[in-house]
C-alpha cells in the first residue's frame, strides 16, 4: 500500500457505478444507492439529510464529524459509506431531540458546554463513546500506568480523552464539567 | 431574567443537530454542489485553461472561470465598510494571491464537482511575488486610517527626549504570526433562486453587509437577496463580510437556475477568507526608579495585500492604557502577494497587548518590582491621548481581585526558581483592555394577541448568545416569562442591525430592544387605559407594572390585565413598536468618554525541564464590562477569549514559503488550536458594574476581551518559568530549548 | 478523488489475488488513505476492502509473543490486557497517537503504512519526489520543522509519522505477509522499511500485491519500557520527537537496552549506536549523554528542524533515566 499508484487511477471522471449499501441509522434500515466515492459523513448529511453530523475539516483533524458505529466513536469523514454495509450508525439525532434530549445532550445546556454549536453533535457523540471506552478499562495517554485496568476518570482522561475533538469557541471547561457530571452521575 | 445564568434558549437545538446552518437546507428540494479550484501559484497570470475534461465529466453541470463569469460590480471604495462593497471574483487572468479562485465547478453531487474540480487544468506563467515580510521593508507605506477608522500615528509630548532622560529602559521589537479565524464551521453558501431574488443562505456575521455585498456584486437590488443565517458556526471576524464560495454560489445559482451549494474546504480557508497580519512591533518603555512611566511608544509594521488594504489597529489600545507624559504610537504596511489582511477576533489587540504586555513585564523585571504594582502606578486618571475621563475603569480592581483570587503572592519573585518533578513553573500576569463600540442597530418587539412576545432584528447569534440575552431583556422589558418570548434573528427583511463583531452586538442589539419595550409598553398602556372596557380605564399608567404576562397599575390593590387580552381587543394582528441604537459617532457619550473593558489575566505554566514542551497548568481572568447580561454566556466566552489567547501565546502560526506564497501548514492538523488536553482549569471572574455611559443598560461587551492580554499573561509566566524571554510569538520549544539547563539525572 | 470500483472480499487469498489488478488498493481503517485520495495525492482506481477479513485477533505465541492481526484496531491493541502488562511501550505509543476516534478505526498494517505527514507531500501544486518522482523535494530549502534529522537523502527528508511503529521497532517486531502465491514471509520492522536514497516513493520492501496479515512480537525483552512523545500541543499531534526505550539493570550496570526514535527519520529509527553505547555502562545520566550523543552523531538539520536534534537528545536521555530507575 505504500506504492505509489502509477497505473490505473484514470484522470477522466468517467462514470462511477452506485453501490448498493443497508445501514442501520439511529435505529432505522436505511437502503442507499451510492457513489462509492461517498464518505459516510456525506452519505448522512447529503443524502439521509441528517445534517447534525457536521463536516469541519474533512479529513479527521477536527473530530466535528464524530459518529457511534456499532458503539465506537469514530470520525465519519475518514471512511467510506459503502464500508459499513449492515452497521449500525447512531448519530446526534439519535441520541436524543429537542424535547426529549439525551442526559449528556442535557448536560452540555446546563453546563454551557458550547457557544457557536458546530462541534458540538461531534463533542457530544464523542463524549458519548469516550465513558464507553472509560467503562471498558481502555488506557489514554493520560492513564499513568497502562497495565493497569482501573481507569479513574479525571478531568485530565477526560480532556485527553475528548481531544480529538476542536472547538474554536473554547467551551473546552465546560464541556470537561458536562461529561464529568454525567460520569458521576453514571447517566450516559 | 436580566443578569441571571440562564441556559441559552437555542441549546436543545444545538445538542440535538436540529440547528440548520447554511449547507444544510432542503427546502428548494436537491441543490447542486460546486467546487472551488485555486490558483497553484502565488503571482502571475493564467496562460490557458483547459475546461473539457473538467466538463466532459460526470454530473457536470457548469465550468466557470474567468472567461465565462457573468459581469460583477466593481469593490466601491466609497462605500465606507468593506463588508459591504462587492467583492468580485474571477475577475480576469491575473493571480494575486497563491489560492486565488480560477473556477467554479458545478456538479449534481458533491464526489463529482470535486472529481471535476481536478481535472482541470491551468496553464500560469509565473510572475515575482512578494512573499516574505520584514519589519525593515523599503516598500513599507503610512496607511491613511487603520482599522475602525482610528487614526495610523499619534504623539503626545516629546517622546524621545522623555525616553532619553528615563532611569529604566525597555526598547524590545515583538513578532507575531499570521493567524486565522478558523471558525468550525466552514465558511458555506446555498444559493436558491425564485423567481428574480435569490435566497441565499450564507453563513455571515451580518446580514446587511452580505445583503448588500451580495447584491452590489451580483449588481442587484438589495431587495432581491434574501440572507438566511438562523445559526453561524462561529466566525471570529471571517464572516464579517462574504467569500468567494458565496459570490460564485449566487453567480452558479443565477446562471444555472437552480440552487447551488458551495463550502470552502478546510484548507481553502487558509487561502480565501483573509488572516490576521504579521506584525513586528517595536515597543519602548521608559520609567523612573518608583515604577512610573514617562515614556510610551508603539510602532508597528505588519502585513497588507497590495490591493485590498487592511491595517490593523494593533497600537491603538496602547493609547489608553497606561498614563504617560510622552507617547507614540505608529502603524507602517508592508506590500505582500498574499491573501488580504482581515479582522480576526480581537483585531488590533490580540497582537498588540501581546507585545505591550510582555514589555511592561520586561520593565517590571528590569525594576525590580512586582508587575502588578507598575502597573497599578501608571494607572490613568484620564485618557492620556484623548484628555477625556474613562466612562468606567475599573482596571485596578481586576488587578487586585484577581492577585487574591489566584495566589500571586506564591509567585516566584526570581525566574526560574520554582521546580516540580521536571516542570519549571512559573506564574505571569496582563492587564487586559478593549474599546467598546456601538453601531446602528434597529430591534423591534411585537406582542401578538395570544400574549406571546416576539423580537425581530437581523441580528445574528454567531454563539454569542445573542437568542438568550434578547429573551431575558424582553421578558423583563414586557414581564413576560421567557418561555413566553420568541426571538427571530439572522435574516434580511428584520429590523437592521450592525449583526455580531467588534464585541458590539449584545449592546447594540439589547438596547435597542429595550428602548423597543418601552415603546410597546407605552403602546399597551394608551390602548388599556383609554379603553373603557378595561379594568385599567382612567388609572395613572405612570405606576404601571408589567410581570406575569399582565400589567398592572396602583400595586396590589390595584386593577390588572393581561397582555394578551389588552392586544386581542385593539390590535389582534398584534402590537409592535422598534427601538433603535445609533451610530457611536453621533453619540456624544462616545466623544466624551474613553469607554472600554478592562480585565486582568493570571496564569501558571510548567515548562518541561528536558523538553521544553510548555504547559498551561491554570487561569484566571477578572473582568470589568459593565453590566452583565446573562453571566453564563458571558463568562464561556471570556473563557473561550483567554483560551484563544493562550493559543496564541503557545501554537497558532501560519506559515508562508517565501518562495511560492503559499500557507504551508494550512490545516487542521499542523495549524494548531488548542486541544481540550492543552486547556486545564480556566476561570473568569466578572466584577458588578454598570456604564450608564455606554448605554441605558450599562451593559458592554465581552467577546473579545478575553483574548486581550491572555497571550502576554502566558508569555510572561513562562518568562518566570525559565527566566528565557521568547519575543518571538508564537513561544515555540525551539524558542526556549537552547536556553534550558543540562538534563539532570 | 477519482471514481473507482469497490469490493470487499471475504478472505486474505481473494484480497491478494484482487489486488494484482491495475491501479488496485487495499483499504482497511480508511484514515489515510481517504484523507490522501481526497486531496488527490492517492487515486486507486480500485479499492479492496480488507477491513472485515478475520485478522482481528490478538493471539498467544507459543515462545510467549504475541501476534497482532493486521485489521486489529489501534485502541483494540492498545487495550489489550497482555499488551498493556506485557509490552507497555506499544499500548503507550499507540495511546499518544492520534485521537480516541482515529484509533477506534486505523489498524496495524494501515499503520504501519502510514505515508509521511510533510506538507509539500501534501500539497499537490508543490514538488515531491515521494508523491512525484523527479519533480524536486520542496521541504529542502522549504519549511521543515518536522522533516528529518537522520537517514535523509537529497531527495527526500521525510518523516513517517507513526507512534506505533517506533514502539515495535523497540521491540523487534516481524511484519507477516501473504502474497498472491499463498506464500508467507516475515520481515523484521528494521528491515521492513527503506530510507528515502533516491527513491523515496518507495517506503518499504512490501512487494507488489502482498498483503500484510498480521505483526509478531517476539517475547518481551527484559527491563522497563517507556514511550516518550514531544509534542507542542498536548495532545492530537504528530511527534516532533518520539522515543521507545528498553532498559535492563543489574546492580546499577545497564545489561540490555533497545532505543528507537520517532519523528527523526524517514522510517522509525532504532538507534543500535545508542544501544552500544548502553549495554555494560552504568545506569548514570554520564551513560545516557554517551548513548544520546551516539544516536545523533550523524544527524544533519534542515533549518527549521535543526533543535530536533538536540531536543532528541534530551528527550532520549530522560526516557533512559526514567526507564533505568525503575527497572
Amino acid at each position: 500500500m505504500s506504492e505509489p499508484d502509477t497505473g490505473g487511477g484514470e484522470r477522466q471522471a468517467g462514470a462511477a457505478p452506485l453501490s448498493a449499501v443497508e445501514l442501520r441509522v439511529n435505529d432505522q434500515v436505511r437502503r442507499l444507492e451510492l457513489d462509492p466515492r461517498t464518505s459516510l459523513l456525506d452519505a448522512l448529511r447529503e443524502h439521509l439529510r441528517l445534517s447534525g453530523t457536521k463536516k469541519g475539516c474533512d479529513h479527521g483533524q477536527c473530530g466535528a464529524c464524530t459518529v457511534l458505529v456499532n458503539g465506537r466513536r469514530i470520525n465519519s469523514c475518514l471512511t467510506l459509506a459503502v464500508m459499513h454495509e449492515g452497521d449500525e450508525v447512531v448519530t446526534i439525532e439519535g441520541l436524543g431531540a429537542p424535547d426529549d434530549l439525551h442526559p449528556m445532550q442535557r448536560a452540555f445546556v446546563e453546563c454551557d458546554g458550547f457557544q457557536c454549536g458546530y462541534c458540538t453533535p461531534g463533542q457530544i457523540c464523542s463524549a458519548v463513546g469516550m465513558l464507553a471506552e472509560v467503562r471498558a478499562g481502555s488506557p489514554s495517554h493520560a492513564t499513568a500506568e497502562v497495565a493497569s485496568s482501573r481507569i479513574s476518570l479525571t478531568d485530565e482522561e477526560i480532556r485527553e480523552r475528548m481531544s480529538g475533538n476542536i472547538c474554536r469557541c473554547a467551551a473546552y471547561p465546560n464541556i470537561v464539567a458536562a461529561i464529568r457530571g454525567i460520569a458521576e452521575g453514571g447517566a450516559a | 431574567m436580566i443578569g441571571q445564568p440562564v441556559n441559552r434558549v437555542d441549546g436543545p437545538l444545538k445538542v440535538s443537530g436540529r440547528a440548520t446552518y447554511a449547507y444544510e437546507y432542503w427546502d428548494a428540494g436537491q441543490p447542486l454542489y460546486g467546487c472551488i479550484v485555486g490558483a497553484t501559484i502565488g503571482k502571475g497570470r493564467i496562460t490557458r485553461i483547459h475546461t473539457e475534461n473538467a466538463e466532459r465529466a460526470q454530473g457536470v453541470r457548469m465550468v466557470m472561470t474567468h472567461q465565462n463569469v457573468p459581469v460583477q460590480g466593481v469593490r466601491d471604495e466609497s462605500v465606507q465598510f468593506e463588508y459591504w462593497r462587492a467583492q468580485p471574483v474571477l475577475t480576469g487572468p491575473d493571480i494575486h494571491y497563491h489560492g486565488e479562485p480560477v473556477a467554479l465547478v458545478v456538479a449534481a453531487t458533491f464526489e463529482q464537482a470535486r472529481a471535476a474540480a481536478d481535472l482541470l487544468d491551468v496553464e500560469y506563467t509565473v510572475g515575482r511575488g512578494r512573499f516574505a515580510f520584514a519589519a525593515d521593508d523599503d516598500e513599507a507605506y503610512i496607511p491613511k486610517v487603520v482599522n475602525a477608522g482610528l487614526p495610523t500615528d499619534t504623539a503626545v509630548g516629546d517622546f524621545e527626549a522623555g525616553f532619553r532622560a528615563a532611569a529604566v529602559r525597555v526598547d524590545q521589537r515583538y513578532t507575531t504570526p499570521y493567524e486565522f479565524s478558523m471558525p468550525m464551521e466552514p465558511h458555506a453558501c446555498l444559493v436558491e433562486p425564485r423567481g428574480e431574488d435569490l435566497v441565499v443562505h450564507v453563513s455571515s456575521q451580518i446580514v446587511d453587509a452580505a445583503q448588500t455585498s451580495v447584491a452590489a456584486t451580483l449588481r442587484m437590488a438589495p431587495e432581491r437577496i434574501h440572507i438566511v443565517t438562523p445559526f453561524v458556526g462561529g466566525g471570529f471576524g471571517s464572516k464579517l463580510g462574504v467569500h468567494a464560495e458565496t459570490i460564485l454560489a449566487a453567480l452558479a445559482a443565477r446562471v444555472l437556475g437552480q440552487p447551488v451549494k458551495v463550502a470552502l474546504t478546510r484548507q481553502q480557508i487558509f487561502q480565501l477568507v483573509g488572516m490576521r497580519p504579521t506584525s513586528s512591533q517595536r515597543v519602548r518603555l521608559a520609567a523612573g526608579r518608583d515604577g512610573k512611566l514617562t515614556a510610551i511608544a508603539h510602532d508597528v509594521t505588519m502585513h497588507t495585500n497590495p490591493d485590498l488594504e487592511f491595517a490593523e489597529q494593533t497600537a491603538a489600545t496602547t493609547r489608553s492604557l497606561y498614563a504617560a507624559p510622552h507617547r507614540l504610537t505608529s502603524h507602517r504596511l508592508t506590500p505582500l502577494d498574499l491573501p488580504r489582511g482581515a479582522d480576526v477576533r480581537a483585531p488590533g489587540e490580540a497582537p498588540g497587548l501581546l507585545a505591550v504586555e510582555s514589555a511592561v513585564d520586561e520593565l517590571a523585571h528590569a525594576l525590580g518590582m512586582d508587575p502588578i504594582e507598575v502597573r497599578i502606578r501608571n494607572e490613568p486618571t484620564v485618557d492620556p491621548e484623548r484628555d477625556v475621563p474613562y466612562s468606567d475603569r475599573h482596571l485596578v480592581d481586576c488587578l487586585r481581585d484577581g492577585a487574591r483570587r489566584f495566589g500571586w503572592e506564591h509567585r516566584p519573585a526570581t525566574p526560574a526558581s520554582l521546580r516540580e518533578g521536571r516542570w519549571l513553573v512559573g506564574y505571569g500576569m496582563s492587564a487586559a483592555i478593549r474599546g467598546h463600540f456601538q453601531g446602528p442597530t434597529a430591534v423591534q418587539v411585537r406582542l401578538e394577541a395570544d400574549g406571546t412576545g416576539v423580537v425581530r432584528t437581523d441580528m445574528t447569534d454567531i454563539g454569542t448568545g445573542t437568542y438568550t440575552i434578547l429573551t431575558q431583556v424582553v421578558a423583563d422589558g414586557l414581564g413576560l416569562p421567557a418561555d413566553r418570548v420568541r426571538v427571530e434573528l439572522g435574516r434580511s427583511g428584520l429590523p437592521t442591525s450592525w449583526g455580531s463583531g467588534g464585541s458590539w452586538g449584545a449592546a447594540n442589539s439589547c438596547a435597542a430592544a429595550a428602548r423597543a419595550c418601552a415603546a410597546l409598553r407605552e403602546k399597551v398602556l394608551v390602548a388599556a387605559c383609554g379603553d373603557a372596557d378595561s379594568p385599567l380605564h382612567g388609572r395613572d399608567p405612570a405606576g404601571a407594572h408589567f410581570g406575569d404576562g399582565s400589567v398592572r397599575i396602583d400595586g396590589a390593590e390595584g386593577a390588572s390585565q393581561a397582555l394578551g387580552e389588552i392586544v386581542a381587543r385593539h390590535h389582534p394582528e398584534g402590537m409592535e413598536a422598534q427601538g433603535e441604537i445609533r451610530f457611536m459617532g453621533d453619540d456624544p457619550n462616545y466623544s466624551d468618554y474613553s469607554i472600554h473593558t478592562y480585565g486582568a489575566h493570571f496564569a501558571e505554566v510548567g515548562v518541561d525541564a528536558d523538553t521544553a514542551e510548555i504547559r498551561l497548568r491554570r487561569m484566571l481572568g477578572v473582568f470589568s464590562v459593565g453590566r452583565v447580561l446573562n453571566p453564563k454566556t458571558a463568562r464561556s466566552q471570556l473563557i473561550g477569549g483567554m483560551i484563544w489567547g493562550a493559543g496564541a501565546a503557545l501554537e497558532e502560526e501560519a506559515v508562508v514559503d517565501s518562495r511560492s506564497g503559499a500557507f504551508v501548514n494550512r490545516d487542521l492538523a499542523q495549524y494548531l488550536v488548542p486541544v481540550h488536553a492543552d486547556v486545564p482549569d480556566v476561570e473568569a471572574v466578572i466584577l458588578d458594574g454598570y456604564d450608564d455611559k455606554a448605554n441605558l443598560l450599562g451593559a458592554k461587551g465581552v467577546g473579545e476581551l478575553g483574548i486581550c492580554g491572555a497571550g502576554a499573561a502566558v508569555a510572561n509566566a513562562v518568562f518566570n518559568a525559565t527566566g528565557l524571554r521568547v519575543r518571538d510569538f508564537p513561544i515555540t520549544i525551539e524558542k526556549l530549548l537552547p536556553g534550558l539547563p543540562d538534563v539532570d539525572a | 478523488m477519482r471514481p473507482f470500483t469497490y469490493e470487499r472480499p471475504t478472505d486474505a487469498r481473494t484480497a491478494v489475488s484482487a489486488v494484482s489488478r491495475s491501479g488496485a488498493k487495499f483499504i482497511s481503517g480508511g484514515t489515510n488513505l481517504l484523507d490522501l485520495m481526497k486531496l488527490d495525492i492517492e487515486h486507486p482506481s480500485h479499492l479492496i476492502d480488507i477491513s472485515r477479513l478475520p485478522m482481528r485477533d490478538i493471539e498467544e505465541l507459543p515462545d510467549g509473543g504475541l501476534r497482532i492481526g493486521a485489521q486489529a484496531v489501534n485502541s483494540d491493541v492498545a487495550a489489550d490486557d497482555r499488551v498493556r502488562t506485557r509490552y507497555p511501550v506499544l499500548s503507550q505509543a499507540l495511546v499518544s497517537g492520534a485521537s480516541g476516534q482515529l484509533r477506534n478505526k486505523a489498524s496495524t498494517g494501515g499503520n504501519l503504512l502510514q505515508r509521511t505527514r510533510c506538507p509539500y507531500f501534501y500539497d499537490t501544486a508543490a514538488g515531491c519526489n515521494k508523491r512525484d518522482p523527479g519533480s524536486g523535494c520542496s521541504a529542502i530549502g522549504g519549511f521543515n520543522r518536522i522533516h528529518a534529522v537522520l537517514g535523509a537523502s537529497d531527495a527526500c527528508i521525510a518523516t513517517h509519522p507513526s507512534d506505533m511503529a517506533v514502539a515495535m521497532t523497540a521491540l523487534e517486531a516481524e511484519i507477516e505477509l501473504l502474497d498472491a502465491e499463498g506464500s508467507v514471509r516475515r520481515v523484521v520492522i528494521t528491515d521492513f522499511y527503506r530510507l528515502p536514497g533516491d527513491t523515496p516513493h518507495l517506503e518499504t520492501v512490501l512487494r507488489p500485491g502482498e498483503l500484510i496479515t498480521g505483526v509478531i512480537l517476539p517475547p518481551p525483552p527484559p527491563g522497563r519500557q517507556l514511550y516518550r512523545k514531544v509534542r507542542d500541543r498536548a495532545s492530537y499531534e504528530f511527534a516532533l520527537v518520539s522515543v521507545a526505550a528498553v532498559v535492563s539493570t543489574e546492580r546499577g550496570m545497564i545489561s540490555e537496552a533497545r532505543v528507537a526514535f520517532g519523528g527523526v527519520a524517514h522510517k522509525p529509527w532504532r538507534s543500535f549506536e545508542a544501544e552500544a553505547a548502553l549495554i555494560g555502562r552504568p545506569a548514570e545520566m554520564a551513560t545516557y549523554r554517551d548513548a544520546a550523543r551516539a544516536a545523533m552523531r550523524d544527524a544533519v538539520g534542515q533549518g527549521h528542524n535543526d533543535f530536533k536534534i538536540e531536543l532528541a537528545r534530551r528527550t532520549l536521555c530522560r526516557t533512559l533515566a526514567q526507564a533505568a530507575r525503575s527497572s
